[in-house]
């Protein structure tokens, strides 16, 4: 299968200073994903997801090594051309689903749409189609706050859908969900897949991380799995901090 | 993201938080209206002061004759005449006028208030009075020294029950024939322009003893040359007392013309004081916009997430700011508006003087422009700011 290559991680690493002290919060790591993946990106809080997911987003740049987003590089990029690749690029669904409260859900979703310079017209015809098919189509002009936690994560799904990007990165998609409204959305997520989406999920729970096809595991900033959700390995928790937690 | 774009998001934001929108604009609203309240009496009082002088004739000027010291010379009518000759492009009539302090008596009554003055056949056309019936005084009666008078409108109807020509009145105890009454210039009151004699100067300075006339009054040929006309006079005049002190020329024009710039720099002054409350309001919409971008770091962090260009987010709040001040511009325009309408009511009621407070439509879209200009000036800093937001930092922001 010659797929196409969408994310290729060469030897990224980010490095914070904080004071005198510097943290390496992604420390060499490679990887690729290819079109038409389910990747889940699953560690601890401070291993290094957090950083990942930001450089796939583009919303941060390595500071070593190479990302490459469909084959651009992404580290040479202003802010601006940053901008431009995560508006035609990336759908992003957040935990906290980030909607803007003041909009109602077409304009909502309408947001990526305006930015990417979509004449109003189709924009409110796409906008409305993603609403649709989450279903929403029937509560277009209310406002978030009216709606339940499920159903903005819903529009932001369909906020996420509808600017056709190459890859949906969902980030803690069910963190602020009860498990029944979160397994709904990780369903939708599955369906968003099976229509020919490349999904990159990040998590920290492994019955989360287990609703996709590959699971990369970080620790400390490196990669200490990376393989597909069937195999045992997948869920083994490299380290335990007894010693720290002894202390 | 096109600017009607922005302009809709700006206002969907304003209007969804009126009452912050409207105190946030409450400076510039302030501002708007004092500057055109203040620009609008500066019209008022200039057309009021105007319409003053031109009931006193605005191409009129004056010219006193003191003398020098003991040596009584003095320039005499007919070398002021040639003076006024040889000037034709400054100059037109002249007219000598001699004010006379003598009682008048109509019949059996005495006339405290009537002003008797001494006059040369132009005088009427210089002051434009108008000969209502009869004539006016005439070169020969100059040269004859005849007792005759031109009365106002107010003697003619309350003395002669509107038929005074050819009745006499005394001055001084000298008998006068009324040959001419003038039309009627003011109210006929009593005391006012319509209760007046006039006579002929040369009549007038026999009686009063001085034998020599010392006032004078011409008129200047254009309004828009007052000062050089002036000059003109005062130059001709030091030439023959090689003194400045013994002479004194007014133009009601250059009068008219001091006071106006006078008043100007006052309403100036008055306005660029007013104009600092518009400052003090856009410090006011600048404070709001950084509370305001504070207070949407999390929409900034979503929206450049989604992919908006910093130059978007520099729009959207440029716009707000620009927006909210403009509006507050708008709003002063009316307040103002509405109150040049009632202060021009109460002057009315309280001073009986017609003094209409007009804003001009200059100063009503200078007052626009500024308001606007303001928002995007202090606008510019915040927007700044919160176009230079770091999404990651901005999608955390609790």
């Amino acid at each position: 299968m010659a797929q196409e290559t969408i994310i290729e991680f060469r030897d990224v690493s980010k490095v914070y200073h904080m004071g005198d002290s510097i943290i390496r919060a992604a420390d060499h790591v490679n990887f690729t994903v290819k079109k038409g993946e389910f990747v889940a990106i699953v560690g601890q809080s401070g291993s290094g997801k957090s950083t990942c997911m930001n450089i796939i987003g583009c919303l941060d740049v390595p500071s070593e090594g190479e990302y490459l987003l469909q084959g651009k590089n992404v580290g040479e990029m202003d802010r601006d051309e940053l901008a431009e690749i995560r508006n035609e690029m990336l759908g992003f669904i957040f935990q906290q689903y980030n909607l803007l409260p003041k909009l109602n859900l077409l304009e909502n979703v309408e947001v990526p749409l305006m930015y990417a310079g979509v004449p109003k017209e189709e924009r409110r015809e796409r906008a409305a189609a993603a609403l649709e098919k989450v279903g929403l189509g029937n509560k277009m002009k209310h406002l978030p706050t009216q709606l339940s936690g499920g159903q903005q994560q819903r529009v932001s799904i369909a906020r996420a859908l509808a600017g056709s990007p190459s890859v949906i990165l969902a980030d803690e998609p069910t963190g602020a969900l009860d498990s029944r409204t979160g397994r709904e959305v990780l369903r939708m997520l599955q369906q968003v897949h099976r229509e020919g989406n490349t999904v990159v999920l990040i998590t920290h729970d492994n019955g989360i991380a287990a609703t996709a096809q590959r699971v990369i595991r970080l620790d400390d900033g490196h990669i200490v799995y990376d393989g597909p959700v069937t195999d045992p390995n997948a869920f083994v928790q490299p380290k335990i901090y007894t010693e720290e937690v002894a202390q | 993201m096109t600017f009607s774009e922005c302009f809709g998001m700006a206002w969907k934001n304003i209007m969804s938080s009126k009452m912050r929108s409207l105190l946030t604009m409450l400076g510039i609203i302030i501002g708007v209206t004092a500057v055109i309240v203040i620009m609008g009496m500066g019209n008022g009082m200039e057309n009021y002061m105007r319409e003053s002088f031109q009931e006193l004739g605005t191409n009129n000027m004056t010219v006193t004759l003191i003398g020098r010291g003991n040596s009584y010379t003095q320039m005499s009518y007919e070398e002021l005449q040639e003076i006024v000759e040889e000037n034709p492009d400054d100059f037109d009539l002249i007219s000598p006028t001699v004010t006379m302090t003598g009682t008048v008596k109509i019949g059996s009554e005495t006339m405290d208030a009537t002003s008797v003055t001494g006059v040369g056949e132009d005088y009427f056309e210089i002051k434009s009075l108008h000969i209502a019936q009869g004539r006016g005084i005439q070169y020969v009666d100059e040269l004859k020294r005849t007792y005759v008078c031109v009365i106002g409108s107010y003697l003619n109807n309350t003395m002669f029950n509107g038929n005074g020509i050819g009745e006499t009145l005394k001055i001084d105890g000298r008998e006068f024939t009324v040959v001419g009454v003038l039309e009627e210039k003011a109210d006929s009151e009593e005391g006012g322009s319509d209760d007046v004699i006039y006579v002929p100067y040369s009549t007038a300075s026999r009686l009063s003893f001085t034998g020599m006339m010392s006032t004078y009054i011409l008129t200047i040929v254009s309004e828009d040359r007052a000062s050089e006309s002036k000059t003109v006079m005062e130059n001709a005049l030091y030439n023959y007392y090689k003194d400045d002190d013994s002479y004194m020329v007014s133009a009601t024009a250059e009068a008219l013309e001091t006071m106006t710039s006078m008043l100007n720099v006052v309403i100036t002054v008055l306005a660029v004081i007013a104009g600092i409350s518009l400052v003090v309001g856009g410090i006011g919409i600048m404070n709001i916009m950084l509370v305001s971008v504070t207070e949407r770091t999390r929409e900034i962090g979503i929206r450049k997430a989604l992919g908006s260009k910093e130059k978007y987010i520099l729009m959207q709040f440029v716009t707000e700011s620009a927006l909210t001040s403009a509006l507050g511009g708008i709003i002063g325009i009316l307040l103002g508006y509405l109150l040049s309408a009632a202060v021009t009511e109460a002057i009315t009621q309280l001073m009986e003087a017609d003094i209409t407070v007009s804003p001009d439509l200059g100063s009503v879209l200078l007052a626009f422009s500024i308001s606007a200009g303001i928002g995007v000036f202090f606008g510019y800093m915040p927007a700044k700011k919160a176009a230079q937001m770091n999404p990651i930092d901005a999608l955390r922001y609790d």
